[in-house]
């Protein structure tokens, strides 16, 4: 998933492209921990936020962190990461399904069987047809993001895709509400399938949701139900009486009796409201000049954990000067990680990078050749002249390069760096600092000729696949096209092989997999398609009243579990 | 027969007497003498001098005083401060040591303001960030002055169907939110992979020009219009109509008759045109669509500033009180300016 600042991920901005949802990290820790200790059920839960969650509200439709982390609680799908904080909140559990299913016909045919006697908040019982149901909707809605990248898979899933209206998925869903059994045919084998079924796209929506796109998520089968949806002012969600608990790891049951998100704050107000007990935590990322004082003064409220996320510049390697290997990697060299670490918020923060997946991520194996004395792995420091030497041998000093990236505050300042240091290697750079809303489109389409862009990833599942395929696969590269999320246009055959065998081997044997991924990290790394920056770490600020505080590497910081009695 | 009206009638009351003689001056000089007599706005030229020149000056101090590069990102540099080793950008302080602050004014020639987010010096891309927009402040009002002046006196002189042409198009410019408009061109130049181009004439993004010409072209409609009013009536006065009965050419009744009447209209106008571009100027930088980095104008600075305000006011404060400086000097000298040349109000004056 891309984000567009630090904590506010944006709707993916295409229908077929931008595969991804939000996502954490395997590791979490406040201040370096990653909960405190339970508290007691019932008040208002009030959290703040910049703005409401871009794009849609329909729970099919939208696709940022700021709903998601909603959505988990007010709807579920057949299977759920584990809702706890710290590395098993990666696990795959079963859900509204009595178990997960082992794939069968060659990983191409899922078979679960549903829980009776759950409800949604509107009363009916859940029935097998409404997975149906939820699925046909998906591809019929004719907007969701990833209906083309990750369900269609599903045989007859490709024809909706391109006829929504006419969608008929009687060959990919057969739905049997007599024996409580719900199956997907799918058209080849996917090693992620159930981790797509995990996140809010594939939350099930009852029989007779419209097939159009809604302004308030409908009725669902979590504990909590949507009241009110104000993008000018704020979303409430109150307990849906209908909830009983049919499976703690899934879908526990939450703690306060309203969540209210109140929307129209900048930054520096969320962080006063947070300190002074007006609001209980700030979705936003905090300004960095407050850091200090949060530091000093509120530490015991403020919690930061690992991401498994990229910062990254990348490169046009189909355009001058980048399209050569030698210039790429010269940049590589001379990047100081440690500076940009610094303009993250410093090392407690972030840790700089130099290759595309990110620490504790199935397949990761550390690796950094762009740094001096390079061998552990790890990056220590600029190797400037080894990095002239590069340029020198590219011959491509004295390029003009555009560097591209947001307005934000600390996206702005990381192309500041690298017109500073590009202009030091002898290119002539310009910063070419673009609003957030428009930026990431405008750098997607080759058409607009960008030589060298700032960009973000969030893991949408721990899957390597969601980075180096999603990222810098051949088919991630759609041309003159606003949702090619594969920037750098970077197509190598070979590795690409390597990829799809990678994928192959996922389904039966998903260790082996995550070697060949390591191996395929390590060959692309080599590549140099992009600059990678750091890995960052997200900070959580609660005010006091706070209890129970947990973070989930796939969802973030569980609000529901969390107390304000 | 150029007929300086109506400062003619002027020129006869301020005659003066000199070592028993009466001495006829020229308006311009009579001008000039009353403004050299507003202490007001003789305080104000210091110091918009001042400024100038230290803005100007912003090189020699960068490379002899600052030791330093004003564009060039140091966030892992170190510097000497009283004999110790200090980091130009220093770790967050604290239980849990979050966030990166720079180093705060030392009052000494190396990071007297301190340094801003990008471990550069603050004084030194103040004054060149004053350059810029000074620059810039001049260079647009200059241009929409003159683009005023071209059309108010063919629009005044000329009448008619020419006249209204050109006072719709200056409406047109005027019914836009100026920022809105200027906005909408600095994003249009952004976006454009080549910068625009047109005919032989290419601006980059990153040049001055394209704020400088925005700025200057939103700006004619407010010359313009106290031009082409007093071209209308200038038209209608005895001397045109004399230089008219004596056979002279358009462009001589322009030029020789008209242009010098509205002279001083234009010369009031500047400073308070320079002023109000310069603010533009800083908004549309603040806005990241004016100067672009790693150039600096003092709205570009101020946005540096800005997340800097709870630890490191003085990056915002500086520009903010530099930017008061020169448009209070120049709003006083535009006064004092119109005191010395406009005729009414010397009569006022004396009444």
């Amino acid at each position: 998933m891309r984000a567009r600042s630090l904590f506010l991920l944006i709707a993916a901005l295409g229908l077929t492209a931008t595969l991804a949802a939000c996502g954490g990290s395997s590791k979490s820790s406040k201040g370096t921990t990653s909960s405190t200790s339970g508290g007691a059920a019932g008040g208002t839960f009030i959290a703040v936020a910049q703005a409401a969650p871009s794009g849609s509200p329909d729970p099919q439709i939208d696709y940022t962190l700021q709903e998601w982390q909603l959505l988990i609680f007010t709807h579920d799908g057949l299977v759920a990461f584990k809702r706890v904080g710290g590395t098993e909140g990666t696990k795959i559990v079963p859900d509204l399904a009595t178990s997960v299913p082992e794939p069968t016909d060659g990983g191409k045919t899922y078979t679960f069987t549903i829980r009776k006697g759950i409800k949604f908040s509107n009363g009916n019982e859940l029935k097998p047809s409404d997975v149906k149901y939820t699925f046909l909707r998906l591809f019929k809605i004719g907007q969701s993001p990833n209906a083309g990248s990750w369900y269609n898979v599903i045989v007859g899933g490709d024809a909706c895709v391109k006829t929504p209206k006419t969608c008929n998925l009687d060959q990919g869903v057969i739905a049997n509400d007599a024996k409580s059994t719900v199956t997907f045919h799918l058209t080849r084998g996917d090693p992620e399938f159930l981790d797509k079924l995990g996140v809010p796209f594939a939350f099930i929506l009852p029989t007779g949701t419209p097939n159009t796109e809604l302004q308030i998520p409908p009725a669902g089968t979590g504990p909590y139900k949507w009241a009110q949806y104000n993008t000018n002012k704020q979303v409430k969600l109150v307990r849906n009486p209908f909830f009983k608990v049919w499976s703690k790891d899934a879908q526990p049951p939450g703690n306060p009796d309203v969540i209210l998100e109140k929307f129209g704050l900048s930054g520096e107000a969320q962080v006063t409201q947070v300190e002074n007990g007006q609001a209980d935590w700030m979705f936003d990322t905090p300004p960095a000049d407050r850091l200090n004082e949060m530091s000093t003064k509120y530490s015991s409220q403020v919690f930061v954990n690992s991401l498994t996320a990229d910062y990254y510049f990348a490169f046009n390697v189909r355009i001058p000067p980048f399209n050569n290997l030698k210039a790429r990697q010269g940049v590589n060299f001379a990047t100081d990680r440690s500076a940009l670490v610094k303009i993250y918020g410093g090392p407690k923060l972030a840790v700089p990078t130099c290759q595309v997946l990110p620490p504790g991520f199935p397949g990761y194996k550390a690796y950094c050749p762009y740094t001096k004395n390079p061998g552990s792995g790890k990056w220590t420091a600029p190797d400037m002249v080894k990095a002239k030497q590069l340029i020198a041998a590219s011959g491509t000093k004295g390029a003009v390069v555009k560097v591209n990236t947001d307005t934000t505050d600390v996206n702005k300042a990381f192309g500041e760096y690298f017109v500073s240091l590009l202009n030091k290697l002898g290119y002539k750079a310009q910063l070419q600092a673009l609003s957030a809303d428009i930026q990431y489109p405008y750098c997607q389409n080759s058409k607009n000729k960008v030589q060298f862009c700032y960009s973000s990833w969030y893991q949408d599942y721990p899957a390597a696949s969601d980075f180096l395929n999603v990222l810098l696969g051949c088919a991630s590269f759609v041309p003159n096209s606003n949702a090619s999320p594969n920037i750098s246009e970077f197509c190598n055959k070979p590795i690409q092989a390597q990829m799809d065998a990678a994928l192959k081997q996922g389904i039966t044997d998903p260790t082996g997999a995550n070697t060949k991924w390591a191996a395929i990290d390590k060959a692309v790394t080599d590549q140099a398609p992009w600059v990678a920056m750091i890995n960052p770490k997200y900070l959580n600020f609660v005010s006091k009243r706070v209890k129970g505080f947990q973070f989930s590497p796939q969802w973030y910081f569980l609000i529901d579990q969390a107390s304000v009695k | 027969m150029a007929v300086f009206e109506p400062e003619a009638e002027l020129a006869t009351l301020d005659t003066e007497e000199f070592g028993g003689e009466v001495v006829g001056r020229s308006p311009w000089a009579l001008a000039g003498r009353r403004l050299v007599r507003n202490k007001l706005a003789i305080a104000a030229v210091i110091v918009f001098v001042l400024i100038v020149a230290v803005s100007f000056a912003a090189p020699l101090y960068a490379s002899h005083i600052a030791h330093t590069n004003p564009f060039e990102s140091n966030l892992s540099g170190t510097f000497q401060q009283n004999g110790k080793t200090v980091q130009v950008i220093q770790q967050g302080a604290g239980k849990l040591g979050l966030g990166e602050t720079p180093v705060g004014p030392t009052w000494h020639a190396k990071y007297l303001l301190g340094a801003d987010n990008q471990g550069r010096d603050v004084s030194a891309r103040v004054l060149y960030g004053g350059r810029a927009s000074l620059e810039i402040g001049i260079g647009s009002a200059v241009l929409a002055s003159l683009l005023a002046v071209v059309f108010g006196l063919i629009a005044g002189f000329f009448g008619g169907w020419t006249d209204a042409f050109l006072s719709r198009l200056m409406d047109l410019i005027w019914a836009f939110p100026v920022y809105l408009l200027a906005i909408s061109l600095a994003t249009v130049l952004l976006t454009a992979p080549n910068g625009l181009r047109i005919g032989f004439v290419h601006l980059s993004a990153s040049s001055l020009w394209v704020p400088l010409t925005i700025i200057g072209v939103i700006y004619v409609p407010y010359v313009f219009r106290p031009i082409r009013g007093q071209v209308l009536s200038l038209r209608e006065r005895e001397f045109v109509e004399a230089a008219i009965a004596q056979g002279a050419s358009n462009a001589r009744l322009i030029f020789s008759e008209i242009l010098p009447n509205v002279a001083s209209t234009v010369v009031v106008l500047l400073p308070l045109m320079i002023a109000t571009t310069i603010l533009t100027e800083s908004a549309l930088s603040y806005l990241s669509i004016g100067v672009q980095p790693p150039n600096a104008s003092w709205g570009t600075v101020i946005q540096d500033g800005q997340g800097l305000l709870y630890t490191r006011p003085w990056v915002a404060i500086a520009p903010g009180i530099m930017i008061v400086l020169t448009v209070l000097a120049l709003n006083v000298l535009g006064d004092g300016l119109r005191d010395a040349l406009d005729p009414r109000s010397k009569l006022r004056m004396k009444g």
